[in-house]
């Protein structure tokens, strides 16, 4: 099997899609000659031609309508959002046109749309480059929001979002990108979108977690098992919709959880799951659910990342407190 | 002739200076002294070696965020020249050169690259925004300062910067389009240095000019050298004194060119620029050509020239060594900038960070 970073897992996937399906078409800011900006459509113009890996005028609004219009004339767009701080300037593409097609078209009309695009802080990037704005595409109804933690994961997923006929906002974390080296098979596999994944068992205790946050959780467990505290790792890898069974399947064995975003802690993807945990595992619970998450701050610039975002020990403290309450 | 043939004969580019640094239009030349025609040709020496010396600063990982300068030190400082000290200036990314020649200290953008909030702290009686990220923004927000200050009946535009992949954002439409609306005093400067990060302007719009994209606003639009300082100049002084009679906003596309990568965050030109363009472009370089034309009229030696760059230098120097003294910032600065007062959630996480920031 070979050895992959996560962004050229990201790669594969679209190359095999590419060669799967003429429809699939991949577009954006810089993607064709230059390879992207963090080089994840390296080399597939050439392979495939500039009919099908393009590069587009600097407008995300003008991508967004151009991938819905290529959705409606039989074309599996795959559109890129170079940062997704930038995601302002389409959101209306994403979470009112593209997520209400089905709907407003009484099924007729769909969206078979792709939206790729870097997130998440820790690489110093310039303002508004990075942030965690999961929580606001979650939010909209319509579309599924998908955040691979590995590079095994990031090439199933992103072929079963290529394939699927809604739309997938598929958030690829940089800190990820080319921090570590993984499996991942040549051939072509998909993994089930709103399936989360049981990255370590445990017996007392469960992080549920997404993205980034899933290695830092990797790492408090360790920590904890030192204590002798066995901890749980769910990695939740699609977190609108989330997988209620892993979750609540988890809760139910440990008895105690926490919920660990690296996004500001208001109205987010944790919140939702702490609910859902309420909602329906509220007898197993031996504590309350606790959040681990950045204050609500506007993210920070650069030099204020290190110590605004959460890290293991914020974890590992967390889970202490739910162990010992 | 076809409408779009005819639109776009009227957008020659406006030169004044040729590149070997004749005048081939000596009616435009603008009315500025001896010592001001130096001072233009200081800043942009200055300018060089300041974003020579901020590329090395990046390469040392004592900068941060870079977006390098050079190839457009003609488009930027004469365009900022011809400003009165109360217009106000909304830049892009890039456009730090024209907020420090505008009062904001050096070292302050040095914190503004390294990614402390000191560095938008802009002191009182400056008036320039911190430089804005989202492509197309500032654009936007112009057309609404020009149009404040119409309503102020103050006697300043402002003037806002982007380069030509701007110009594809739906929000320059929206900025030209508000602006000619309210006949806002405003400026918009195109500057553009060919390429959108990688995409060249031909793959952008099929539009031969941006310039010419003002007539759909209904506004003044015009192409200028912008490798000609005194062009640049010209044409930024008479956008303004049209704005400030009341005749309304002005789109100046500048035809430049950056020398260096889009920023110094791993952005490698030789992917999709090629050796003959870039050594077509350095032919045409805006402080070669001032430099001659200054010589000309015994204006600048090499004496005055190694003043500016000592000058600059040293500026450079104590300016790091101020940013380096600012202080690290902590989660509560940033929980206190978040409201006039702050709501439950973040009174509860002040205290939270208060208690592990004195750990």
């Amino acid at each position: 099997m070979a050895q992959m970073t996560m962004i050229q897992a990201i790669t594969d996937a679209m190359r095999t899609e590419l060669k799967n399906n003429e429809n699939v078409v991949v577009f954006g800011e810089d993607v064709g000659q230059n390879g992207g900006v963090f080089r994840a459509t390296e080399g597939l113009q050439s392979e495939f031609g500039e009919d099908r890996v393009f590069d587009t005028p600097l407008a995300e609004s003008g991508i967004g309508g151009l991938a819905i219009g290529l959705g409606l004339t039989g074309f599996r767009p795959v559109m890129e959002i170079q940062f997704f701080g930038f995601v302002f300037e389409v959101m209306d593409s994403v979470v009112a046109q593209a997520a209400r097609m089905r709907y407003r078209s009484g099924g007729v009309y769909h969206s078979p749309i792709t939206i790729r695009s870097p997130f998440g802080g820790g690489v110093k990037t310039p303002e508004l480059h990075a942030d965690n704005l999961e929580g606001l595409v979650a939010q909209a109804p319509g579309i599924k929001v998908v955040i691979p933690s590995t590079p095994y994961d990031a090439k199933g997923l992103l072929i079963s979002a290529i394939r699927d006929n809604d739309p997938v906002v598929y958030l690829e974390h940089m800190k990820l990108y080319r921090s570590f080296r993984g499996e991942v098979p040549e051939e072509e596999y998909t993994i089930e979108i709103g399936k989360a994944d049981v990255k370590r068992e445990g017996k007392d205790v469960s992080i549920i977690t997404y993205g980034a946050m899933v290695h830092s959780s990797l790492k408090a467990a360790e920590e904890l098992e030192k204590e002798g505290i066995s901890a749980e790792v769910v990695d939740l890898r699609t977190v609108s919709p989330l997988d209620i069974d892993t979750i609540i399947a988890s809760v139910e064995k440990t008895g105690r959880a926490i919920v660990v975003q690296e996004a500001q802690k208001q109205a987010g993807v944790g919140a939702t799951v702490v609910a859902e945990i309420n909602d329906r595992a509220i007898l197993s619970l031996e504590a309350p659910v606790l959040r681990v998450a950045a204050p609500d701050t506007v993210f920070p610039f650069a030099a204020a990342e290190d110590v605004w975002l959460p890290d293991y020990k914020d974890i590992v403290e967390k889970a202490k407190t739910v162990y010992n309450f | 002739m076809s409408l779009i043939e005819q639109v776009e004969k009227q957008f020659e580019t406006f030169q004044i200076l040729t590149e070997d640094g004749k005048v081939v239009n000596e009616s435009a030349m603008p009315e500025l002294s001896d010592e001001e025609l130096q001072e233009l040709m200081t800043r942009m020496v200055y300018t060089r070696i300041w974003d020579q010396r901020a590329i090395s600063l990046n390469r040392q990982g004592r900068l941060g965020f870079y977006a390098p300068v050079a190839g457009q030190e003609a488009s930027m400082l004469g365009s900022q020249y011809a400003l009165d000290k109360e217009d106000w200036i909304l830049p892009g990314y890039r456009d730090i050169p024209q907020i420090v020649f505008h009062g904001l200290p050096l070292y302050q953008a040095f914190l503004y690259s390294r990614g402390h909030f000191g560095g938008g702290q802009i002191p009182e009686g400056v008036n320039v925004l911190m430089p804005q990220i989202i492509i197309g923004a500032q654009i936007v927000q112009a057309a609404g300062v020009g149009v404040g200050l119409k309503k102020k009946g103050k006697k300043n535009v402002a003037i806002t910067y982007t380069g030509d992949g701007g110009a594809s954002q739906g929000d320059f439409y929206e900025g030209l389009n508000f602006a000619g609306a309210y006949n806002a005093q405003t400026i918009f400067v195109v500057q553009n240095n060919r390429f959108a990060i990688s995409v060249p302007v031909e793959k952008q719009s099929a539009a031969k000019t941006i310039a010419q994209k003002a007539v759909a606003a209904g506004i003044e639009g015009i192409q200028v050298d912008g490798m000609d300082v005194l062009a640049v100049y010209s044409a930024v002084k008479q956008a303004r004194e049209r704005a400030l009679n009341g005749d309304g906003p002005t789109l100046i596309e500048t035809l430049t060119y950056r020398y260096g990568p889009h920023t110094m965050a791993g952005d490698d030109p030789t992917r999709y620029r090629t050796e003959d363009l870039d050594s077509e472009w350095t032919k045409k370089d805006p402080l070669v050509r001032f430099r001659t034309f200054l010589e000309g009229k015994g204006l600048w030696s090499e004496e005055q020239e190694n003043k500016v760059i000592d000058q600059a230098k040293d500026d450079i120097k104590a300016a790091i060594k101020k940013a380096d003294a600012a202080p690290k910032q902590k989660v509560t600065d940033l929980i206190g900038f978040m409201f006039e007062e702050l709501p439950h959630n973040l009174k509860e996480q002040l205290e939270e960070y208060k208690a592990k920031e004195s750990k």
